[in-house]
């Protein structure tokens, strides 16, 4: 008979082993809904996986895809460690792009060197205002952040709303819900020539540098680490809780008013109302299928984003609706979740009644 | 078997009275220790046996096996004659198997009467049933009311839940683990003869325990365990104290070197009319505690648990800050609304009552748990970020001059045997030269080699010229380490007195809050805690 039985000690290897596992049972689960479909799955495997690292082009807009997910996911890890459940990086994300795009629209045609920096800034300052919001409330009130976080996502969707319809339309727009075109300078440079890979990138990878550092070498990363795994020996050692919630807060807000920035800067080049696309909320994925640890992060923000853009490969070569990737990223959770038993528990052969 | 044959276990033989348990041959495997090895044991009817042995000598694990809790690896059980398996603590209970256990098994969220309720057999009425708790909590000494909820309980009167819960089911064998540690000597008394009723009206008890003086005083026969093996059975009224310890732990038992206390110390823990209300709608309200603490003294807090003994740490410790700063000094700094890390850098250490998740964080390393308090004492924080190589030292020199047995500094806190991590915490603590330490239960479950060591590192450290509070529900203890006693009794503190000049009786009478001059001393008290007076 077989049976689970408890590990004495977690296993290292099969806390970094299972991800690895989740992702080659969801590819043969992915082959399988391939051929369910009635669509070859090598093919299906080559359009929805292959095609997006092709070449130098594809993987570019890969990265490009992965850039806010790693700057919102490494925020919220480091909330997440201490146990404060920011759900509304969606959210502080769009309050990012609308700081930033008010910079810009300020600046008009300014030429100035300036612009960008001060864009990079009210983006972080934005992000973490909103973010301050739910801080405030649960410290001074107790009120739940998981709540008041995913609420304000709505209450800024509508703001960037109203924005885009109302005052910051585009005059020569044709009356599309969008800003005007951002000017030269206050667009970011490419990484590489020819491609969209905008230089957010580059700050999205210093992000996860800093969280790095932040989480596993500071002082205050330390604090945040204790309050996540023993809410009471934080209390004794005496660190504060109200000062984890609002470090935990602003700086997941921060870094999601960044990525915000990044996008409106970037690819867009103009704040619309359609500039939030999920990432806050595939960000909360991304940071717990890489263990709210930086260096997963990364691999994980890479394999959601390739998820994403397969997903758009699969609509267009092979006639799958659009939901293929959800079906993707529903199944990675979910073998994720079934792998990390491992790491607790392994499977042992008993006889009966032995 | 290292048996003596006229005692070793028989082959239940059913024509005459069978034992009402028999084991044979039990052993237990986890996957990195073996628990049990061989273990024979045999109960009567109306037998009190005592199970001895120290922490980690597979008292627990053995009678987890017969409860039911976990299954052996080998070996038989026969229950009055009969071979069986018992294959849950619910069928346990159906054979008429009771258990206080040392770690409470007890729902947090719900309340005293759901617990019970939840162990009985059926849909019992709850009003009846708070009846009936109220009944023979009432008859057995040990006060506790039915209605409250487990978690704002005290580990005293969790473990007087569990007692009750067990008493409630008429038990054939009743397994106690540990039972008086948190009791007043009298209700320790009143217990005794509750289990001496109960053997005599037929039922078998096993009894855990390392205190060698209870198991003279109760036991008929013992069995001693060490390293999950039986080393030796006896009569324990035959034996004196250190011949049953060396079975227990194999050598002499320790005792501490303790001389006269210093006089004239400077007062470096005051407590200046202290009161205040608890958050918890069951906590104990303070009420105008004053205390002063010198250095170069231990000062003894004994009381029954639940009667303010929490509520005063957290508002020494910080953990709850008053809103006034008078009530508690430190050093000379009236403390009463600064943090915990605040206190700590006047020259403050803390040993909480509980080990895992408040002393330390079950899953981090002990260098990273020597981080949690002494970051800043021992220099392991520049400019923000943290200096690896100086917190691994320090978590070093704790695992060597306090004998911590583990895998080094990389091991996490939760690999820790309790009375290992004890030692690592109270190290933690020690050695970061505190000019106040604030100790709460610092040998609870500890065994005894281990208990003795940590009351010397104490008393040593007051030699040094520090100033020593400890909180401690056993009084053996306070009178062994402590130059001068208080006791708390219903929040209140009663007057300190010098270790010499009073007794473990008179410390026993105050518990309930009868000192002389104790305010409205008949009133005050429930009828359960003066019965005995």
């Amino acid at each position: 008979m077989l049976e689970l039985e408890a590990r004495a000690e977690p296993s290292r290897l099969m806390s970094w082993a299972s991800p690895l596992l989740a992702v080659v049972l969801m590819l043969a689960g992915g082959m399988a809904v391939f051929a369910a479909l009635g669509k070859d799955p090598v093919e299906g495997f080559r359009v929805f996986f292959l095609n997006p690292v092709k070449d130098l082009y594809a993987l570019s807009e890969l990265l490009l895809k992965a850039t806010p997910l790693m700057l919102c996911a490494i925020g919220l890890a480091i909330g997440f460690r201490a146990n404060v459940w920011n759900i509304g990086a969606e959210g502080q994300f769009m309050l990012g792009a609308v700081a930033a795009t008010g910079v810009a629209l300020y600046f008009g045609d300014s030429e100035s060197a300036l612009v960008l920096p001060a864009m990079v800034l009210a983006g972080a300052a934005g992000g973490a205002a909103w973010a301050a919001i739910p801080a405030l409330l649960r410290t001074r009130f107790n009120a739940n952040e998981i709540l008041v976080s995913l609420m304000l996502v709505y209450v800024a969707q509508l703001f960037v709303s109203w924005l885009v319809f109302g005052p910051w339309k585009d005059p020569d727009g044709f009356n599309f819900p969008q800003t005007r075109m951002f000017a030269e300078a206050a667009t970011l440079p490419m990484v590489i020539e020819g491609t969209r890979l905008h230089f957010g990138f580059a700050i999205a990878l210093a992000a996860l540098v800093a969280g790095y550092a932040f989480m596993n070498r500071s002082h205050a990363g330390f604090r945040m680490r204790v309050a996540g795994e023993a809410a009471d020996a934080a209390r004794y050692a005496g660190f504060s809780a109200a000062r984890m919630i609002w470090l935990g807060l602003l700086l997941g807000g921060a870094a999601a008013g960044l990525a915000g920035m990044g996008e409106v800067a970037g690819p867009m080049g103009q704040l619309t109302d359609k500039v939030a696309s999920g990432y806050g909320f595939a960000a909360i994925i991304v940071a717990f299928v890489g263990r709210l640890n930086a260096f997963g992060i990364l691999l994980a923000s890479l394999l959601m984003a390739l998820l994403y853009i397969g997903g758009e490969q699969a609509q267009q070569y092979l006639n799958l609706p659009n939901s293929i990737s959800m079906v993707f990223q529903g199944m990675l959770l979910f073998f994720l979740l079934g792998a990390d038993v491992f790491i607790h528990y392994r499977l042992r052969l008993r006889r009966r009644g032995a | 078997m290292p048996i003596p044959p006229s005692l070793s276990t028989q082959q239940p033989d059913p024509a005459s009275a069978p034992a009402r348990l028999v084991l044979q041959g039990i052993g237990k495997v986890y996957p990195t220790v073996v628990a049990n090895d061989d273990v024979g044991l045999t109960v009567r009817a109306g037998e009190i046996r005592a199970i001895l042995g120290e922490n980690g000598a597979g008292k627990s694990t053995l009678m987890k096996i017969i409860y039911g809790v976990t299954r052996p690896s080998s070996g038989r059980m026969f229950w009055e004659g009969q071979e069986i398996e018992v294959e849950s603590p619910a069928h346990a209970r159906g054979l008429g198997i009771g258990m206080v256990f040392q770690h409470f098994s007890l729902f947090e969220t719900l309340t005293v009467v759901e617990n019970v309720a939840l162990a009985l057999p059926g849909k019992p009425a709850l009003d009846e049933l708070a009846q009936r708790i109220v009944e023979v909590s009432e008859r057995y000494g040990l006060p506790v009311d039915p209605r409250r909820h487990i978690h704002a309980l005290s580990v005293g009167e969790r473990q007087r839940v569990e007692i009750i819960r067990c008493l409630l089911q008429d038990p054939r064998l009743l397994i106690m683990d540990e039972p008086t540690s948190v009791l007043t000597p009298q209700a320790v008394r009143k217990l005794f003869e509750t289990l001496r009723r109960l053997a005599d009206e037929g039922c078998a008890i096993l009894y855990i325990s390392h205190k060698l003086d209870e198991i003279r005083e109760l036991c008929h026969t013992a069995t001693v365990l060490r390293g999950g093996k039986v080393t030796g059975e006896c009569i324990p009224a035959q034996e004196t104290t250190q011949s049953m310890a060396r079975l227990m732990i194999g050598k002499e038992l320790p005792r501490c070197e303790h001389d006269a206390p210093q006089a004239g110390g400077e007062v470096r823990l005051r407590l200046a009319g202290l009161s205040h209300a608890s958050d918890d709608p069951f906590g104990t309200d303070l009420r105008d505690l004053h205390l002063d603490v010198h250095a170069g003294e231990i000062v003894g807090i004994a009381g029954v648990s639940g009667n303010g003994q929490q509520e005063l740490l957290r508002v020494i410790s910080g953990e709850e800050p008053l809103a006034e700063k008078f009530p508690v000094q430190i050093c000379g700094v009236e403390a009463g609304r600064l943090s915990p890390g605040r206190r700590r850098r006047l020259g403050m250490a803390f040993v909480p009552e509980e080990r895992l998740g408040r002393g330390a964080v079950p899953t981090m390393s002990l260098a990273d748990n020597a981080l949690l308090t002494a970051a800043h004492n021992q220099g392991m924080v520049a400019t923000g970020f943290l200096r690896f190589g100086r917190a691994r030292a320090f978590a070093r020199r704790c695992i060597d001059e306090f004998n911590v047995k583990c895998g080094g500094p990389a091991a996490a806190a939760k690999s820790l045997s309790g009375g290992n991590l004890q030692k690592f915490i109270v190290g933690r603590e020690i050695l970061q030269a505190p000019r106040l330490l604030v100790c709460a239960q610092p040998t609870w479950g500890v065994d005894v080699g281990a208990a003795a060591f940590i009351r010397q590192q104490i008393i040593d450290l007051r030699k040094r010229g520090c100033a020593v509070l400890v909180i401690s529900e056993e009084l053996d203890e306070l009178f062994e380490i402590c130059d001068r006693i208080a006791v708390i009794a219903k929040g209140r503190l009663s007057p300190v007195r010098a270790a010499s000049d009073t007794s473990i009786e008179d410390i026993g009478v105050w518990m309930s809050g009868l000192w002389p001059g104790a305010e409205g001393t008949a009133d005050a008290l429930p009828a359960t805690e003066t019965a005995h007076a």
